[in-house]
């Protein structure tokens, strides 16, 4: 993919991929393209060159809208709750192309993260950003996607928080969903990766498994501080 | 007591009827002003000539009916006709956004343009009105005049004063509630309504879960039209139908939604009944009150009057410039539905 807001590029022909039950990270340094990396999968980032193909179909040219429909789930990072309304409203939302019935996923979202079922009621402006977090993933989940991406799901959430996130991820992605999500604490993100990709300016600087990219002198010397 | 209970009746005939009346009134035109904020982002100036605009066909309604022998009396013949208003002004409201609004919407305007389009279409459709009904008062009341007039109160309690329930405000206030009431309804327990809360609170997000975004507008201002038609109506029947009126009605409306809180329905309601008692108490003379409550043969020469009625729509302006200098996102922060 090559492609960028206005006249110069931020994304140099990069590419990723993630398949079917696995979780690929996207990792590198600050202004290396990866929430456009992830934003350009998704559709809201203009491309100059290259595809976006999902199961084997080429949606390159379809509105972030008619890609959900298709089948991908997206979370942004910020603002990926509807503050006013309650978590159970929120989940009913995030189901709102569904026509059949979407009792089963509320319940499924609910198992995944109990406390949501406890402050069903609550407006999600109300919650923790750890809680929040949660139910903006919970809503992605209500299409029932079969790629689901995450621009930086632990952003702001305190540590524990976030290996309780990723392990819910980890679970989420043994459901056989795809997973490719932004991460700005590498370390953590990586070592649940099947794949990573390492960005530098927009291009794909190393890619690897999770585990590799880990133990490769160069990744941990530049971006993960030794 | 009996000098108690006559102050009393006094206060609720003249203050507590009256706000409650008119309360209902600026709270229904509120949350039409509200809902557009609401959703579309901006504050319409054309609300009120929208109120006078559906009035005046629910007005036509009412003649045709009564021109056919048509009646529902004790009620006013009014309340069948609001259909037909309710339809023209949602379909104005259609066409208005189809030809003028849709255009700034795609383009992205900010809200500051649409605001003065609605100014411009604000005098459009008064200059419309004036010039199908003409600039004069019309009245179109019919039906019984009162539930209880205050000579029947007074012969049936044997108190001095009376106390009178107009057909028009016990309408009034009636219509509000099952109004409000089915508005609540739609908005938290519809899908559709839901889509339109969630499209105010988050539009992006809203877009994401594949929200039709055009859908939400047109059902806005089908909502609109109809709250615009009955608050109009409503006023209309109580007081009577003037076309300059519902301009000057556009500023208390906006205080009320401001003061509540705009964006936010609950707000609009509360924020209307503040404004009416507020305009109310603050203009209402006293003497008579102050005269049963005081000690005997004590009764004061002035009107006891805080504000002359003249200075009426200065109070809604004094409350508004308190709230936005106190608590600028009003009583119940708005901002969404």
């Amino acid at each position: 993919m090559t492609g960028g807001y206005g006249a110069a590029d931020i994304l140099k022909e990069c590419t990723i991929g993630v398949d079917r039950g696995e979780i690929a990270v996207i990792v590198g340094p600050n202004g290396a393209g990866k929430s456009t990396a992830m934003k350009a999968t998704f559709g809201m980032l203009p491309l100059r060159e290259g595809h976006v193909m999902f199961d084997g179909e080429d949606i390159t040219h379809l509105k972030p809208e008619e890609r959900v429909v298709k089948g991908m789930g997206f979370v942004p990072q910020t603002h990926n709750v509807f503050t006013s309304m309650t978590v159970e409203e929120n989940l009913e939302m995030g189901a709102f192309i569904r026509e059949d019935d979407i009792a089963d996923s509320i319940e499924q979202v609910y198992e995944l993260f109990p406390i949501l079922k406890e402050k069903r009621r609550q407006p999600a402006g109300e919650l923790s950003g750890g809680q929040r977090q949660q139910v903006a993933v919970g809503r992605a989940m209500m299409t029932q996607p079969k790629v689901l991406l995450l621009d930086e799901p632990t952003a702001g959430v305190s540590p524990i928080v976030m290996d309780e996130l990723f392990d819910r991820i980890i679970e989420i992605a043994r459901t056989g969903v795809a997973i490719l999500m932004v991460e700005q604490n590498a370390k953590q993100a990586l070592e649940i990766a099947d794949k990573g990709y390492v960005l530098v300016q927009g291009s794909n600087r190393f890619t690897d498994t999770g585990e590799a990219l880990l133990a490769n002198p160069d990744v941990r010397r530049s971006f993960l501080g030794g | 007591m009996t000098d108690f209970i006559n102050a009393l009746v006094v206060l609720t005939n003249f203050i507590l009827v009256p706000a409650l009346t008119y309360g209902s009134q600026l709270a229904l035109g509120a949350l039409g002003v509200t809902l557009v904020y609401g959703v579309l982002r901006f504050s319409n100036f054309a609300h009120g000539e929208m109120m006078a605009f559906g009035t005046m066909i629910t007005i036509f309604g009412t003649w045709g009916l009564q021109a056919l022998g048509v009646s529902i009396a004790p009620l006013p013949t009014a309340l069948l006709a609001l259909p037909l208003g309710i339809a023209g002004a949602v379909i104005l409201s259609l066409i208005f956004d189809k030809t003028v609004y849709k255009y700034h919407r795609q383009r992205k305007a900010s809200p500051v343009i649409f605001l003065i389009v609605s100014i411009g279409l604000m005098f459009f459709i008064g200059g419309l009105v004036r010039f199908i009904i003409g600039p004069g008062d019309q009245i179109f009341f019919d039906g019984t005049r009162f539930i209880f007039s205050a000579r029947d109160f007074k012969r049936s309690t044997g108190l001095d004063e009376g106390l009178a329930l107009k057909m028009t405000q016990a309408v009034t206030i009636i219509t509000a509630i099952l109004v409000v009431a089915a508005m609540f309804w739609f908005l938290n327990k519809t899908r559709t309504g839901k889509s339109m809360r969630a499209f105010s609170d988050n539009e992006n997000l809203a877009l994401l879960s594949g929200i039709n975004p055009d859908r939400v507008v047109m059902i806005t201002w089908i909502l609109v039209g109809a709250l615009a038609t009955i608050a109009g109506t409503l006023y209309g029947l109580d007081k009577s139908f003037k076309p300059f009126s519902f301009m000057q009605l556009l500023l208390p409306i906006f205080a009320a939604a401001i003061v509540g809180g705009v964006g936010n329905p609950l707000g609009a309601i509360a924020g209307g009944y503040v404004i009416a008692f507020s305009e109310i108490a603050v203009t209402f003379a006293y003497k008579k009150v102050v005269t049963y409550l005081g000690p005997d043969s004590f009764q004061p020469d002035s009107l006891v009057q805080l504000l002359g009625t003249d200075y009426k729509i200065a109070v809604s302006f004094i409350i508004l410039v308190i709230v936005l200098i106190v608590r600028p996102t009003g009583i119940f922060s708005g901002k969404t539905l």
